[in-house]
């Protein structure tokens, strides 16, 4: 955008080391560190109360840790002042200035300036209203906050945030308020917002839809404790760790046990042992609900006996709710309408389980 | 003894076989036998005594003849794991059911509840006590506002043009429109009340013109500058409390901070210099109501009329009595400003925070101005003015 919204700019490196933070008797980090590339857009993903918001906040410096450092580009930057950081941040419920318009809003970093490095009113009319074009906003520089929608308000909200040029973009929940559908346009958009003007970006989310879709590499966080680090990919498909797995996308849990270097679900054997695993070892088998094969059951077909509890059309696919037969276990499946329509499944019906592919975890803390 | 307490009749099956336990022990193992039924509505034996004399190194858990069970045995067997744990020794449960096995495995990991936390209910001394310790901090709070008040002022005397001067101005007008007709209408009303309490009295003695006196000086030294205080303390000090409560609880003061804007500077210094400027000039204001309000009922009740009860006043009330009452009012707007605001920008993330906030300004505001008039009061009874 002209080099005038931040686009040349160079992110900031943000390294976080050994951060700890207490409140009274609560946890709410625990010696968590974690390396912010420039340039990246990572997410910093958790259910709530797992401290993301924390981490985020002392980034900015809005809270002090009570041990531990946070690095802006090699510099100890963890006793400095918020004013002094020069981050963007983004809020969940927008803090938009209410009594200013728009363009008063974005405009409001620049001109609060001291005299000496005030850009000069054309430069700030200019600047504000290439950010608005760049938000997509660019008709709305009148209007004040209240007669916007949600989307529209955030957009500002981040226009607002780029426009005092940061080294660092934190967006705490961004999309948190908005409606599922909104939510969905508003992060291609960040995507491709992110491609454009490359700025250090950390975001916040307990979304893993939105993690995983919008982010470069996504930070899995758990009560204060850092699970994983890792790219989408690396994180869906080679989860750390059974919270992890669960975290991103639901597993369905099955009592098995490993014999002869192989799992054993019931009478199935199976993939995914790895030789860490104890033998002999009753242990949990973890599988996505969309990755069970489901035959009907009849004479001579193998697999793991289940009946069908209820049967739940979701959208394009179709929710099983079913029971296992030998441990009484519930096992939610996931089947594509066409598969379903074949098997034309009832509720008391009898079905046979084979699942596409296995994960067993060997340190498994999760119940 | 009615008849459904009788025992249920023959033919219904209520009746189960007793859990049973039995304890042996194979080398330096202890084997321990469950058996019957373990159901929650009967009674089930206990590991008390279980182990005796035995020096067992390791405990195994065999089914013989168990018939139905329930979560009494899980509890039962969950109590044995963990004493073995405790005591470093080996628990085997290999040989019973697979069901009973998967439900052990789950509850194992599960830690026994702690009681719960006693709240709620305190003392009333607990109470106090924890109003006190609310009171210190609420004390070091405003210290520590005050420390980065007046560093902030110094900033702002340095570079005078850096200050939000249209932003005071706003104030000082929002703070005398608020308060005029309420402490128009308060201070004359306190004057006709001085006037009628002092009346009763000097009127026995035949010195009914003595009320000009009394009420003259009891508004300009102390009614006037502290009604007019508690009721911007009611008025703006709240409603600083709860803007900037309001601002806080909608992030827009973190990101006033974020866009490198001190919100001391920007919001609260402002407000604080419009309410400290506007003070003196409401408690002038409420000087005159109050006289008048003596005035009036001197002149309707009394029959003073009011050219005398002037004089009277002009006589009594020196420059000294009026300009002390007009310093003090400049503290107390100051102790005003500082309660809305410090409270305001403490609020709580939520909204019944700024509520809280409010009302803690109102209180703090009228407490530090019932102190300050206690101090001046002091300093001026030392300094004989």
């Amino acid at each position: 955008m002209e080099g005038k919204t931040g686009s040349n700019q160079p992110g900031m490196k943000i390294e976080i080391k050994n951060i700890t933070k207490r409140f009274g008797a609560f946890t709410a980090l625990d010696n968590v560190s974690l390396d912010f590339p420039s340039g990246d857009l990572v997410a910093l993903l958790g259910p709530s109360g797992c401290g993301k918001t924390t981490l985020l906040r002392i980034i900015a410096g809005m809270e002090t840790p009570d041990s531990g450092e946070v690095l802006f580009d090699g510099e100890d930057a963890t006793r400095r002042n918020v004013r002094e950081r020069h981050v963007g941040l983004v809020f969940q419920h927008y803090a938009l200035f209410r009594h200013m318009s728009v363009f008063e809003n974005v405009a409001f970093g620049l001109r609060v300036r001291p005299r000496e490095d005030r850009p000069s009113k054309e430069e700030i009319r200019e600047r504000v209203h290439g950010l608005l074009k760049l938000v997509q906003l660019d008709g709305l520089a009148a209007r004040y906050p209240t007669q916007l929608s949600g989307g529209q308000r955030q957009r500002v909200a981040l226009a607002r945030a780029l426009a005092v040029q940061p080294k660092l973009l934190l967006l705490d929940e961004p999309f948190g308020a908005l409606d599922a559908k909104v939510r969905k346009e508003l992060r291609r958009w960040l995507r491709l917002l992110h491609d454009e003007i490359h700025i250090t970006s950390i975001f916040v989310t307990h979304d893993q839809e939105e993690a995983l879709e919008v982010a470069d590499r996504v930070a899995v966080l758990n009560t204060g404790k850092l699970e994983q680090v890792g790219t989408p990919d690396d994180v869906y498909q080679r989860p750390a760790n059974a919270f992890v797995y669960n975290f991103l996308g639901s597993g369905v849990r099955l009592a098995g046990c490993i014999k002869g270097g192989r799992l054993r679900v019931g009478s199935l054997t199976l993939d995914g042992a790895e030789a860490s695993h104890r033998e002999d070892q009753e242990t949990v088998v973890y599988v996505r609900p969309h990755d069970f094969q489901v035959e009907r059951s009849y004479d001579g077909a193998t697999g793991i006996g289940a009946f069908v509890a209820r049967v739940l059309p979701v959208g394009p696919v179709v929710r099983l709710e079913l029971f296992r037969y030998d441990t009484a276990e519930f096992i939610e499946v996931e089947l594509t309408r066409e598969r379903f329509d074949e098997l034309g499944l009832q509720p008391a019906d009898i079905v046979r389980l084979k699942p596409k592919s296995a994960r067993v975890f060997t340190e498994d803390y999760s119940i | 003894m009615t008849a459904r307490q009788q025992l249920p009749e023959a033919g219904t099956e209520l009746r189960t076989a007793t859990a049973k336990l039995e304890t042996g022990q194979s080398g330096s193992e202890c084997l321990v036998k469950v058996g019957g039924d373990w159901r929650l509505s009967e009674p089930v034996p206990s590991w008390t005594g279980v182990l005796g004399e035995k020096t067992a190194t390791s405990m195994r858990v065999v089914p013989e003849g168990l018939g139905k069970w329930d979560t009494t045995l899980v509890l039962f067997l969950v109590h044995g794991q963990a004493w073995c744990a405790k005591s470093k020794k080996d628990f085997h449960v290999e040989a019973l059911p697979k069901n009973l096995q998967a439900l052990l495995r789950q509850v194992a990991g599960i830690s026994e509840p702690k009681p719960m936390a006693k709240t709620d209910v305190k003392s009333t001394w607990g109470l106090a006590g924890d109003m006190a310790k609310m009171w210190a901090s609420h004390a070091m709070e405003m210290v520590s506002f005050i420390g980065e008040c007046t560093l902030g002022f110094m900033d702002a005397a340095k570079k005078p043009r850096q200050f939000r001067w249209m932003d005071c101005l706003f104030e000082m007008q929002q703070c005398w429109a608020t308060s005029l007709p309420i402490v128009s209408v308060v201070s004359f009303l306190v004057g006709v009340i001085l006037a009628f309490q002092a009346a009763i009295q000097l009127r026995q003695f035949g010195a009914a013109i003595f009320v000009a006196d009394l009420v003259g000086l009891a508004v300009v030294r102390e009614m006037g500058p502290m009604m007019a205080a508690v009721i911007v303390a009611g008025g703006t000090g709240a409603g600083f409390a709860a803007q900037l409560g309001n601002m806080k609880v909608g992030e827009e003061i973190d990101a006033l901070e974020t866009l490198g804007v001190s919100a001391v500077d920007f919001l609260a210094l402002p407000r604080l210099l419009a309410v400290t400027l506007m003070m003196p000039v409401l408690a002038a204001y409420a000087n005159v109501l109050g006289v008048l309000g003596g005035m009036f009922v001197s002149a309707t009740m009394l029959d003073i009329p009011a050219a005398a009860y002037w004089i009277e006043t002009q006589a009594s009330v020196g420059v000294l009595d009026v300009t002390t009452g007009l310093i003090k009012s400049l503290f107390f707007g100051l102790a005003v400003g500082l309660a809305g605001c410090l409270r305001g920008m403490k609020c709580e993330r939520s909204a019944a925070g700024v509520g809280a906030a409010t009302s803690s300004a109102v209180v703090t505001g009228v407490m530090l101005i019932i102190l300050a008039d206690a101090l001046f009061g002091t300093i001026f009874n030392v300094l004989r003015i």
